[in-house]
């Protein structure tokens, strides 16, 4: 049972919870993810850590209502116990100076992001992030991005903030106009799949952050299994980050419909 | 036979039982048939299959049992139960006794009298089987009734442990390994702490059992018993990324038992294997079993196929397979490349599988795998194959049968061809040495690893093996510890 001690509403379904977790807030990286279950009925969902503050034995996760159980945990409110938590899963983000890094981070992803972007930042790197969302109340955590990037590139669907475009035009324009060495992306898997087609184009190495069906999350069920490098490797040990060129995104859109 | 054994056996009241009947009596009484839920009805349920014998059946059948001077039936059996002791207790009528005797080695009476293959252990090394070539007492069968007896009783009984010492010792896992490791350590008087890493506890016997084997309900009486001995359990805490190997260190921990087991699904990596519709025999049996996905209050969905094949012949294919058919598959298949012969799984399994109308399909491989427009499994190709010459298992070898292949409508696939060892541990702990397959090395006496302070056991080490022989190696390990630290301490 881990408390939930602050809520907050990024929009009117994005919901930021920070949630006690003393262990996980001590030792998550970048790049983990926990598994949740709410409820004694409910499911096992992963959902990548956003950030974590250790003096205080928090994390914080950022959800987007999608479905049930995504929608039961944004009931919850300060003061209310989340039945399950566990982690931190996955492997860590490699972090390294690599020159000039983009951070492509679509919709709620960019919670995700933010904890790379400042590692990253840290490291060395020239970080550009490009954020993308449908309209300008799903673009998130814009502060924290710009303090911690050397530049933040917003890209809307319809205008409404930023640039009228697509996340991939943001990114192939920085691409263009300078030597990029690295590209991370986090999003919609349909949106990691355009970036990843777009810098294959460009051949500048790209990793991407998988977010698959998941039951026990400790590499037990497979589940979550993707095609890399014409490779199956389960995304909660062998992941979930995994060089975008060579992941096969049409199946991962295929499995990710599995239960639909 | 122990010098503890030949006193015990030395009893009076053993001596006045075995002279109240003459073994020529005792060897004609035929052996006890357990009594089963027809097969009709229990494919439609979740009940369990075997009902358990009745008292009289039970008593009945402890009369067959000669107790033996040498009791060969006990080195039959991993956690070396005194079963003349309490089989003859049974026959007196002291079924409590019996029961307690269980417990002074069996952490897990209940789970173990359900599952564990007796044919292959205690029940292959009986009077019977060996000398008489008749069929044997039914071991398996009165274990179960003793704890059955126990726990319907409301008397459970919580066996000695002896004062604390203090000293803190880490389990990882809180399946058969770590349970039967615990319980013991217990009993020797330390602090133990076992560490799960899913919400529920028992492991194996948890996410992968059916409850048509085993219930829950027996799973948690048998937790529950240990942690009234004083052991204490985390769920949600996952040793090596929860908390490290340096922080349990730290927490004062001077030992790990580790019985992280086997948890990582192999596939055969053919075409068409991640279509949807096709998964692990892990991930299918978790969804039913820990997240209770055919209840419709769950959260968690689950594949209801009408046309599912499972792929391989070992028990957890059995549980598969018959699990499919109770949540309602018209059609339940196994598709194995070897023969029945060959087949990893019990007997009894197997039996049961085809009374509930399973279709086996021997002596077929999957080829490939072909789905619809939406990516849903609709057929798969299966080559025939014939049995050559023993391989290094000493199994005939399935070969080929080149151009002989069949189509096969499905809409659910399940694989079940074996598990890998969970990579967690050997990833995350340090001074571990590690096979090329992902198990640990283990002294196979004392189950010590690399490091002296730590020890492992059960599919970890193994690779994939039954209950009973993890609950042994936690056991052997639990015994070997004690004197290492007595040792240490001295």
């Amino acid at each position: 049972m881990n408390k939930i001690v602050g809520k907050e509403y990024f929009s009117d379904r994005v919901v930021k919870f920070e949630v006690e977790a003393p262990l996980i807030a001590r030792s998550r990286q970048a790049g983990h993810f926990v598994i949740v279950r709410v409820g004694k009925k409910g499911e096992r969902v992963p959902y990548t850590i956003a950030s974590a503050d250790p003096q205080k034995g928090t994390i914080t996760l950022v959800i987007q209502r999608v479905g049930k159980s995504s929608e039961k945990l944004c009931q919850l409110e300060v003061g209310d116990y989340i039945t399950d938590l566990v982690g931190p899963l996955g492997k860590a983000t490699h972090i390294e100076k690599f020159g000039t890094v983009v951070c492509a981070g679509g919709g709620v992803g960019v919670a995700p992001m933010l904890p790379i972007i400042e590692a990253m930042k840290q490291a060395g790197n020239r970080v550009i992030s490009v954020l993308g969302a449908r309209s300008k109340d799903l673009i998130i955590l814009e502060d924290q991005v710009r303090s911690h990037s050397d530049e933040v590139i917003i890209m809307t669907d319809d205008g409404s903030y930023g640039e009228k475009g697509l996340i991939t035009q943001g990114v192939e324009k920085v691409i263009l106009r300078e030597k990029v060495d690295l590209c991370v992306t986090i999003g919609p898997a349909i949106m990691m799949k355009f970036v990843s087609e777009l810098t294959r184009k460009y051949e500048v190495p790209t990793i991407a952050s998988l977010n698959t069906i998941m039951v026990d999350g400790t590499g037990m069920c497979g589940a979550c299994r993707v095609t890399v490098g014409g490779k199956t490797r389960f995304v909660c040990i062998d992941g979930p980050e995994f060089d975008a060129h060579q992941v096969d995104f049409d199946e991962m859109l295929m499995r990710l419909k599995a239960y639909n | 036979m122990s010098e503890h054994l030949k006193a015990e056996r030395a009893q009076e009241w053993r001596e006045i039982l075995r002279k109240s009947m003459k073994n020529k009596d005792r060897t004609a009484i035929p052996r006890v048939k357990m009594p089963e839920v027809d097969p009709e009805v229990r494919s439609h349920t979740y009940d369990e299959v075997n009902l358990g014998l009745t008292e009289a059946m039970a008593v009945n059948e402890s009369h067959r049992c000669l107790d033996c001077v040498d009791p060969t039936c006990i080195t039959g059996c991993p956690v070396e139960i005194n079963i003349p002791k309490f089989i003859k207790n049974i026959e007196r009528g002291e079924i409590l006794e019996a029961a307690r005797t269980l417990k002074e080695t069996s952490a897990l009476p209940a789970v173990c009298g359900r599952v564990c293959p007796q044919e292959r252990q205690c029940e292959s090394q009986c009077f019977y089987t060996l000398k008489l070539k008749k069929e044997p007492v039914a071991i398996g069968h009165l274990e179960r009734f003793a704890a059955d007896y126990e726990r319907m009783s409301g008397h459970l009984s919580v066996p000695a442990t002896a004062p604390s010492n203090g000293i803190k010792i880490a389990v990882v896992g809180s399946g058969p390994a770590g349970l039967a490791f615990a319980g013991d350590m217990v009993k020797y008087g330390y602090d133990v702490t076992v560490f799960e890493a899913l919400h529920e506890l028992g492991g194996v016997l948890r996410y992968g059992i059916p409850e048509f084997r085993l219930p829950n309900e027996i799973v948690d009486v048998e937790i529950d018993g240990l942690r009234k001995m004083g052991v204490k359990f985390e769920t949600n805490c996952i040793i090596g990324k929860t908390i490290s190997q340096d922080d349990l260190k730290a927490e004062g921990y001077r030992a790990i038992f580790v019985g992280s087991g086997a948890g990582l699904p192999n596939f055969m990596n053919i075409p068409g294997e991640n279509l949807n519709g096709i998964m692990s025999c892990n991930e299918y049996l978790t969804r039913v079993n820990l997240m209770q996905a055919a209840d419709p209050e769950s959260d968690t969905p689950v594949h209801m196929g009408k046309k599912v094949a499972v792929i391989g012949g070992g028990n957890t294919a059995m549980d598969a397979v018959r699990t499919a058919r109770r949540l309602g598959a018209e059609r339940a298949m196994i598709i194995y490349r070897r023969s029945e012969e060959e087949m990893p799984a019990r007997i009894e399994e197997i039996k049961h599988a085809k009374e509930e109308g399973i279709e086996f399909y021997t002596l077929h491989n999957p080829l490939r795998y072909e789905g619809d427009e939406q990516g849903r499994v609709r057929r798969m190709e299966l080559q025939r194959m014939e049995l050559g010459e023993p391989d290094q298992s000493g199994r005939r070898r399935p070969i080929p049968i080149e151009g002989d292949t069949v189509w096969m409508e499905v809409d659910e696939v399940i694989v079940s061809v074996g598990v890998s060892p969970n990579p967690l541990i050997p990833q995350s702990f340090n001074g571990l040495e590690v096979t090329k397959w992902g198990t640990i090395v283990v002294n196979q006496e004392t189950m010590q690893t690399a490091d002296e302070m730590i020890y492992a056991g059960g599919d970890i080490v193994r690779g994939g093996a039954t209950v009973i022989l993890a609950m042994g190696d936690g056991r052997r390990a639990a015994k070997a510890m004690h004197q290492h630290l007595q040792q240490i301490n001295s």
